[in-house]
């Protein structure tokens, strides 16, 4: 593996934002350096608003104002990296149908076949015609999973992918992304907040201090992906994170042992 | 309510009954205007049926279809121009905080000029030239434009660029399918506006400097007293844009709110 280069490699030195005169800037990253391997599946953990939109935003590169570097390695064939966004909320455009949100991110003449298999891969093969306003909140995310995935990236970003969703959707959508990435393996970078869903999903977790934002742990997860359904395990793995990484307790409401009955959404307040 | 097949019924009543009582109030109007002619019997105010009469004369000579065309053709050119212009101005200064700074009194001068001084002007400045007639026209409305353009661009939303710019969509795409269905609301509410304010002015315009079209022509009948046929060309023209209203603008909106749930 040491010879591989790093899908991606960011060194943010520094991101701040400038606020309204007078007011001092807010450092939202500050020495935050992460490496991620080809086909690696990293979570990026930290309490809410200590920057992960940020960073993730700047690794897209929608957010050229930072100090530091940011590289992604080229495709085999030279071109830069493509790079597919989850975004928090679904994003598609709910003035195009579902097809159309979808064929408008791919080369015109590949679409129609790139799509269609798409939409069948995450079982919304029947809602093509539909627009966005007449699905599900569910069914919009596995569009937007499936829209991230269908330009083929290079790197796939997801910020919160199943944040503020039922448990039920959730898991469903959980099982479709890992279904999906076995198909069509790619680098990820994902943000999430919950500890347990970090565990459930990632091969490595990167947990982030509050702003400004450094790393401040690594936790490679080397328990089987199919044993990750088990609770137990999961409690377990979740349990020894926070006993060796006593500053999450308390930084973040969704990273204390609050009971599972709860609803996600209710958990995470957003 | 299971009685659902029972008010669909009713809905497509409701339709037809606000048809219908379009159709009655448009009669009584008539009603009203060719009793009060009767009874008044003067050459000031002619009957309805005489201006229809008339109007049927000057299809036949043909003098009624041809003025209205070329008015019609005034119209449509400054509309596009007056749209078209409006829209890039009110985009950029919608985008650039400097630029909105630096000419948005020049906006509310021109907003403020009356229509009038800006024809004189024109005509003074450029001479009785179908251009200046035209460029007049536009003049006037482009502010407006502008304004609201500025409005739905100030209200892009930023996170849909964004997406577009991750997933690389390029410029053309971004522009087609991401910014415009954005500002379509307030591209058709400042072609709405825009219409019922340019052919009001473009017949100004023709009374002032051109020796054709439907301005030129009540001009021409306001000379001689002759109601009717300034009548006959007044109807005949509301009507036509009210036809360009209904055969237009309303299937295009309904076709661009499609997706509206």
């Amino acid at each position: 593996m040491a010879s591989v280069t790093p899908a991606l490699v960011a060194e943010i030195r520094e991101k701040r934002y400038q606020r309204s005169r007078g007011a001092h800037a807010h450092v939202a990253l500050e020495g935050l350096s992460l490496r991620i391997e080809p086909r690696e599946i990293v979570a990026l953990v930290g309490p809410s608003g200590c920057g992960k939109t940020t960073f993730l935003n700047i690794v897209a590169g929608l957010d050229r104002e930072f100090n530091g570097e940011v590289r992604l390695a080229p495709r085999a064939d030279g071109a830069p990296a493509r790079v597919g966004y989850v975004f928090q909320e679904p994003r598609l455009l709910p003035w195009r149908t579902v097809y159309e949100n979808l064929a408008l991110v791919l080369p015109p003449q590949r679409a129609e076949p790139i799509v269609t298999d798409m939409l069948k891969a995450v079982g919304l093969a029947e809602a093509r015609e539909l627009y966005p306003a007449q699905l599900s909140v569910g069914m919009s995310r596995r569009v937007a999973i499936a829209r991230a995935f269908a330009i083929e990236p290079d790197l796939l970003l997801m910020d919160e992918p199943f944040v503020s969703l039922d448990h039920d959707t959730v898991e469903q959508l959980r099982e479709l992304l890992l279904g999906l990435w076995q198909v069509r393996p790619t680098t990820v970078l994902f943000v999430t907040h919950d500890l347990r869903e970090a565990l459930m999903l990632a091969d490595r977790l990167v947990l982030l201090s509050a702003p400004p934002a450094h790393v401040v742990g690594q936790v490679p997860v080397s328990l089987a992906r199919e044993r990750r359904h088990s609770g137990a395990e999961i409690e377990l793995l979740r349990a020894d994170v926070l006993r060796q990484h006593r500053e999450l307790i308390g930084s973040a409401g969704a990273m204390s042992s609050s009971p599972r009955a709860e609803p996600a959404a209710v958990r995470e307040g957003r | 309510m299971s009685a659902s097949p029972t008010a669909e019924r009713a809905s497509s009543w409701l339709v037809s009954s606000s048809l219908a009582q379009r159709i009655a109030s448009v009669a009584l109007f008539i009603l009203v205007w060719q009793v009060t002619a009767e009874v008044l019997h003067s050459r000031l105010l002619p009957t309805a049926t005489a201006v229809f009469v008339a109007m049927v004369h000057m299809c036949a000579d043909g003098s009624l279809p041809f003025n209205l065309g070329i008015t019609l053709a005034r119209v449509a050119a400054a509309f596009f121009v007056a749209m078209i212009v409006g829209m890039a101005i009110g985009i950029v200064m919608g985008r650039s905080r400097t630029i909105d700074v630096l000419f948005d009194s020049w906006l509310v001068l021109l907003l403020n000029l009356p229509a009038l001084v800006i024809i004189v002007l024109a005509y003074v400045w450029f001479g009785l030239t179908e251009a200046a007639a035209i460029g007049a026209v536009a003049v006037n409305k482009i502010p407006a434009v502008a304004v609201t353009l500025r409005e739905g661009a100030r209200a892009l939303d930023r996170s849909y660029a964004d997406m577009a710019q991750s997933f690389q969509m390029g410029r053309w795409r971004t522009l087609r399918h991401v910014i415009l269905p954005q500002l379509y609301p307030y591209i058709f509410a400042a072609a709405r506006s825009g219409l019922a304010l340019v052919w009001k002015i473009v017949l100004i315009v023709e009374l002032l400097g051109r020796s054709n079209g439907v301005g030129f022509e009540i001009q021409l009948y306001f000379q001689q007293f002759d109601v009717t046929r300034i009548l006959a060309y007044t109807i005949a023209f509301v009507a036509v844009i009210q036809l360009i209203e209904w055969a237009l603008f309303q299937p295009l909106e309904r076709r661009a709110a499609r997706w509206r749930p």
